[in-house]
């Protein structure tokens, strides 16, 4: 796979990396090897983990003090970098290669304003004097398409917005116009339709001016968007690499293959994000209405700080039903699932469940309310979400005691049993467990009180996908076992397609639609929902459901 | 609850408290000289070997010999006794004020911490006020105005320590209020004393535990400079802040026993205390390593 | 009115509270001493009656808002009493000690500023090499030393031993006159006359004093400097810079160490309110004719109008320290002036 490696513009060959850390040395990147062709966008794929930073890390050479090259060659043009002195390396550094990073306002200095923060790199590597640092700072700005360049040079990084704070990052990074840009995940923790934004802007860019770049993501469906070539690793191994397509319509290795098939994508079910696929979980037959919300409305703040988080939103969930709640940060649907939970009062409106009034009793005292144990919640982050002074058992317990008049002995073990957690991990404490089982313990636990109703909060927002895939199935399992309605709030229209039977998306605190889930994916016909649907990345249509139809008579184990 | 995730965690606590010691072994100095604190402050009176209190006109000002250890004083006292006995009293003080001012430092700061609004209003300019004086200045203001008594001396050393507590409670509770566990014991029936009672407060403990300890050196330390110049404790109680302040006459002129065992003695327990925190620290929360 | 002044003028109302509070409390503190306070003006050969007519001429008869009231009056007069055992105001007499005290307070937070930041980023930057273990020492050692013990030390070995120290009585040897009294700090005043020999000699005075107190306050400030470097320099800007290929001086001192300042900032005050604790210590040891040790003296005597004045002209002095802090640290970080 190295046709004229002289000819590459980025060669690394055999790299190794290793952290010492206070249990000893760990091997962070283990021989890793891959290429970069002039004007080519590489994609390094891998899950939390896989070593994918830490080798762009290594090329820069800005690996933090406990890092160390252990072995292997970095040539970029024909230069061994490793050769460079340090002084060498930092001429180098923002003038030839750039690199890109995720958090973007955590990326600038806080306290500087974001004009000099590009004056600064301009002027290091002699792009302009001190009179037209200024001008060229401004056209750095512009060049990311920020709109009123002249005002928001003299902006510090706390008065941007996310996204905008990453088009300033990227005006630091092209502004002495390198030849190599290097993103690492630059569009995590950022809004989908933010995302697309910068996305695209950095593949104008980076074609427009001739340059290579490589894209360091956790997302194959982004990798596959933008990049020529992919490289996926893990365990700080090269697993596999290739062309998108190929790669997508026929991966070689086992692991590649289990990550393209648990990103969620059109066409595929629940069931076929796992390997091997098992056929999707059937889903129960509706009931009566479980939950009506009407005009619900919540207000923070007073006078004039005041904010309308949700704004007159009402809806229904039929037994049995799941109904995806869907929209980015800040448009309420946190706050709508904390008043539905009980844990927040709404400033008016009514929560009603059966027919018969919730929101009679406030939620500081409706810990004590018989109604408790029918609402439950699985949370975003599982590792937050469970005491850490806790077992995994404890933990568990805990609504068993409070909310039921079982006993948790022989309960927690059924739960166990339910959520495929096994009774030997019971005794642990979370920081014991790995990502999925702290997800199963979590949801060991809202079961416990026999919920009807069961609010998913982005229960798959933190874990990596191939767990992700797991747990939806899980769940999917859950609900025709136990028959209970979900209220599945999540950002990614497409995580919720796989459970949902209806979705509402909300933006500003209010809905903007309602409908059946396959019709509104099929045609939305609200601008933002489109917009949301179009901007996220989907994977080439590899993998057909029919294609893997022989596979289907295997059980999953997981 | 089954032994086994007892014994599981133990082992791998104690494996961590054994790598911090063995990784910094001046924190297991740190150990070593606190149990020797508390040893002395238990059996002192027992061990010293001549009577704390009993002077001996001819053998005054003696340097430090084999008789006497650490010299004998103007009045011919055994310095080395004194500063032993004095280990109890030392302590005592600053174990009640600490005591004193953690109980209820850690009451209104988780309370305001937790539900915020005007509990947290009010206990946060109580707070303030205490934090606009200078601290050392304010207790000696609050034991002049009680009474120079050892009680006040108490009373005004928790009374500066409580801002420190009440701060860290606040902080510790606060940034837990909303974490998903306490979210989830909600969910789980627990009422909003018992979230933040069985919770969120065994969670806050450990950064309040190193906070004791860093506090208990300062605490030993204001005593001790409150009796430096003459409040609460009285001669001759043998105790080291007055040991100091007496010997302090007897520097210029060459005989510096009087003074520097005792004032030793006070470096080496709040040495101690400081250490311990740090070494807490580094157990309880490896990442607030500085 | 520009942004900036509105800020400051912002933060400087913010003080309000705090000095109301502190009036609050001294005036209980007036109000709690032991036994009767009438009986104790009136002295040991008082009668009843005396007293009581004390009692009334001090306003203890009237409800307690009245003789709040009175009490902000005078505080506003600037009356704080006579001090017992002079007979003079206590206001004349703290106004007289002040200077001294500043003197000293500020050589030694001069002193300690000087060492300690730069010993804090040097340990930060080369952590885990000798100078950072050197720094770790120094900080654990600095804040176990009880202030009057390390200055009795210092006087043992430069006085006693080594006699490069004058005796560690006052300001100045009684062979120089005190020079005419312009800042009220000796050696400024003695400079300004161009009486060198009266300066040094001032300087040789407040050498080990202001060590003394340095040394204490050194430790928390070197701390939070090594600390604040440490977390700025891991920080993802930091790594942006590098990446941007930001030369090693401009990272540390442009971007880590503007940064790392902020905390710092927010720790003077913490290292103010030991500095003036330590301050009445290191006067008594010294006998430095400061405000401290004229609190020591009359703490002796039993003189409570002259302690708590002094409590009250220090808390005073704090809050207006605290209150540069703020508008210092308001004018740094940009993210102040939003609200």
């Amino acid at each position: 796979m190295t046709p004229g490696t002289q000819t590459m513009f980025l060669d690394v060959q055999d790299l190794s990396v290793t952290f010492s850390t206070r249990r000893g040395i760990v091997n962070a990147v283990r021989g890793v090897t891959f290429s970069l062709a002039k004007g080519e966008t590489l994609g390094i794929v891998g899950e939390s983990g896989s070593g994918k930073s830490v080798s762009s890390y290594a090329v820069m050479r800005i690996l933090e003090r406990s890092g160390r090259i252990a072995g292997g060659q970095i040539t970029f043009d024909g230069i061994d970098l490793s050769s460079l002195t340090n002084r060498e390396m930092r001429e180098l550094r923002g003038r030839e290669i750039s690199m890109v990073f995720q958090n973007p306002r955590a990326a600038l200095n806080p306290i500087r304003k974001v004009g000099h923060q590009i004056e600064d790199v301009l002027r290091r590597h002699a792009r302009a004097t001190r009179s037209t640092a200024k001008a060229q700072a401004i056209d750095a700005l512009k060049a990311v398409r920020i709109e009123d360049p002249e005002k928001r040079y003299n902006a510090y990084p706390f008065e941007l917005s996310g996204g905008m704070c990453q088009r300033v990052v990227i005006a630091i990074a092209l502004a002495c116009d390198p030849r190599l840009l290097i993103a690492d995940e630059p569009t995590t923790g950022l809004d989908v339709t933010t995302q697309k934004v910068v996305m695209e802007l950095l593949a104008d860019l980076t074609k427009s001016r001739g340059m290579s770049s490589i894209l360091i993501t956790h997302d194959l469906g982004l990798a596959a968007e933008y990049c020529d070539r992919i490289v996926v690793m893990k365990d700080g191994q090269v697993v596999e690499a290739g062309d998108p397509k190929a790669l997508f319509a026929d991966p070689q290795d086992p692991y590649t293959r289990r990550l393209i098939r648990s990103t969620p994508r059109p066409g595929a079910q629940i069931g076929d994000l796992v390997e091997p696929p098992v056929p999707s979980p059937t889903r129960p037959v509706l009931g009566a209405p479980l939950l009506e919300v009407r005009s619900l409305r919540k207000v923070f703040g007073h006078g004039a700080e005041q904010s309308v988080a949700v704004d007159d939103i009402s809806f229904d969930i039929r037994e049995g039903e799941t109904l995806g709640l869907v929209g980015e940060s800040g448009c309420g649907k946190s706050t709508t699932s904390s008043m539905i939970m009980r844990l927040l009062d709404p400033t008016s409106g009514e929560i009603l469940m059966d027919g018969r009034t919730m929101t009679d009793v406030p939620a500081a005292k409706f810990a004590r309310d018989p109604r408790r144990g029918s609402l439950q919640m699985v949370f975003q982050d599982a590792t937050d979400s469970i005491n850490p002074r806790f077992t995994a058992r404890q933990a568990i317990s805990d609504p068993i005691r409070r909310l039921t008049d079982e006993k948790p002995a022989g309960r927690v073990e059924e739960l166990a049993a339910q959520v495929g957690l096994p009774e030997a991990l019971l005794d642990r404490f979370p920081h014991q467990l790995s990502g999925g089982q702290k997800a199963r313990v979590g949801i060991a636990r809202a079961l416990a009180s026999r919920p009807r109703l069961l609010i998913l909060d982005e229960p798959t927002a933190a874990l990596d996908v191939s767990i992700q895939a797991i747990v939806l199935n899980l769940l999917a399992e859950l609900r025709a076992d136990l028959g209970v309605s979900y209220l599945f709030v999540s950002h990614d229209l497409h995580v919720v397609r796989l459970l949902c039977d209806r979705v509402i998306v909300m933006r500003k605190g209010r809905v903007v639609e309602e409908g059946a889930t396959e019709s509104i994916m099929r045609a939305p016909t609200d601008p933002y929902t489109r917009s949301l649907l179009d901007a996220t990345p989907i994977p080439p249509a590899a993998l057909e459901p029919q294609g893997i139809g022989p596979e289907r008579h295997s059980q999953a184990t997981v | 609850m089954s032994p086994t995730p007892i014994d599981s965690r133990q082992r791998g606590f104690l494996d961590h408290v054994v790598y911090v010691l063995g990784e910094n072994p001046i924190t297991a100095i740190a150990f070593a000289l606190f149990a020797l604190i508390v040893c002395v402050a238990l059996f002192g009176p027992a061990l010293a070997p001549y009577d704390p209190m009993e002077s001996n006109a001819a053998r005054a000002l003696e340097p430090p010999s084999a008789d006497h250890w650490f010299g004998t004083d103007n009045l011919g006292r055994d310095v080395f006794s004194r500063v032993l006995v004095a280990t109890r009293l030392d302590l005592m003080i600053s174990v009640a004020a600490v005591a004193l001012s953690f109980v209820i430092g850690a009451a209104i700061g988780s309370a305001a911490g937790y539900w915020g609004g005007w509990i947290d209003a009010v206990t946060g300019r109580f707070v303030d006020t205490i934090m606009a004086f200078p601290l050392f200045v304010l207790a000696m203001g609050i034991v002049a105005a009680m009474g120079n008594t050892v009680e006040n001396i108490i009373y005004a050393t928790a009374i500066i320590n409580l801002p420190f507590y009440a701060r860290v409670a606040r902080a510790e509770v606060r940034i837990r209020r909303d974490a998903g566990f306490a979210q989830a014991a909600r969910l789980s029936g627990n009422t909003d004393l018992q979230v933040l009672a069985f919770h969120i407060f065994p969670n806050a403990l450990p950064p309040m535990m190193v906070q004791i300890s860093l506090n208990m050196g300062w605490a030993i330390l204001n005593a001790a400079g409150l009796s430096f110049i003459g409040l609460g404790v009285r001669p001759p109680t043998a105790e080291w802040g007055i040991m100091v302040a007496e010997g302090a006459n007897f520097v210029v002129s060459g005989e510096w026993w009087l003074a520097f065992f005792p004032g030793l003695a006070l470096m080496c327990a709040v040495f101690a205390f400081n250490l311990l925190g740090d070494g807490l620290r580094d157990i309880f929360d490896p990442r607030q390593r500085t | 009115m520009g942004p900036r002044t509105k800020l400051v003028l912002h933060r400087t109302l913010q003080a309000i509270p705090a000095l109301v509070g502190v009036v609050v409390v001294s005036f209980i503190l007036t109000r709690m001493l032991p036994g009767d306070p009438a009986a104790y003006f009136a002295g040991p050969a008082a009668t009843e009656a005396s007293i009581a007519e004390i009692r009334d001429a001090m306003g203890l008869n009237d409800p307690l808002p009245i003789q709040f009231l009175n009490y902000v009056r005078d505080l506003l007069g600037g009356d704080l009493g006579n001090s017992l055992s002079t007979g003079q105001p206590v206001v004349e007499e703290l106004a007289r000690r002040l200077p001294a005290s500043l003197e000293l307070t500020l050589t030694a937070l001069i002193l300690s500023c000087v060492i300690a930041l730069p010993l804090g980023v040097a340990a930060a930057v080369h952590q885990g090499r000798w100078i950072d273990h050197a720094c770790r020492s120094l900080v654990t050692a600095g804040v176990s030393l009880p202030t009057f013990f390390t200055g009795i030390v210092l006087v043992y070995v430069f006085y006693y031993l080594l006699g490069w120290a004058p005796s560690p009585l006052g300001r100045l040897d009684f062979v120089y006159l005190s020079p005419p009294e312009v800042t009220g700090f000796y050696v400024i005043d003695a400079l300004l006359i161009g009486d060198v020999e009266t300066a040094m000699g001032a300087v040789r005075q407040l050498i080990l004093p202001a060590s003394t107190l340095a040394l204490f306050t050194l430790a928390p400030l070197a701390r939070m400097a090594r600390a604040a470097m440490l977390q700025a320099l891991s920080s993802d800007y930091i790594r942006t810079a590098r990446a941007a290929g930001l030369g090693e001086g401009q990272v540390v001192f442009g971007y880590a160490f503007q940064n790392a300042m902020l905390p710092v900032i927010t720790t003077l005050g913490m290292v103010f309110s030991f500095m003036l604790g330590a301050n009445v210590l290191v006067e008594k040891v010294f006998s430095w004719p400061g405000i401290g040790s004229y609190a020591v003296e009359a703490l002796v005597v039993s003189d409570y109008a002259a302690v708590q004045g002094f409590v009250l002209a220090m808390a005073i002095l704090f809050v207006l320290l605290n209150l540069t802090i703020d508008i210092i640290y308001t004018l740094v970080d940009p993210r102040t002036r939003e609200g």
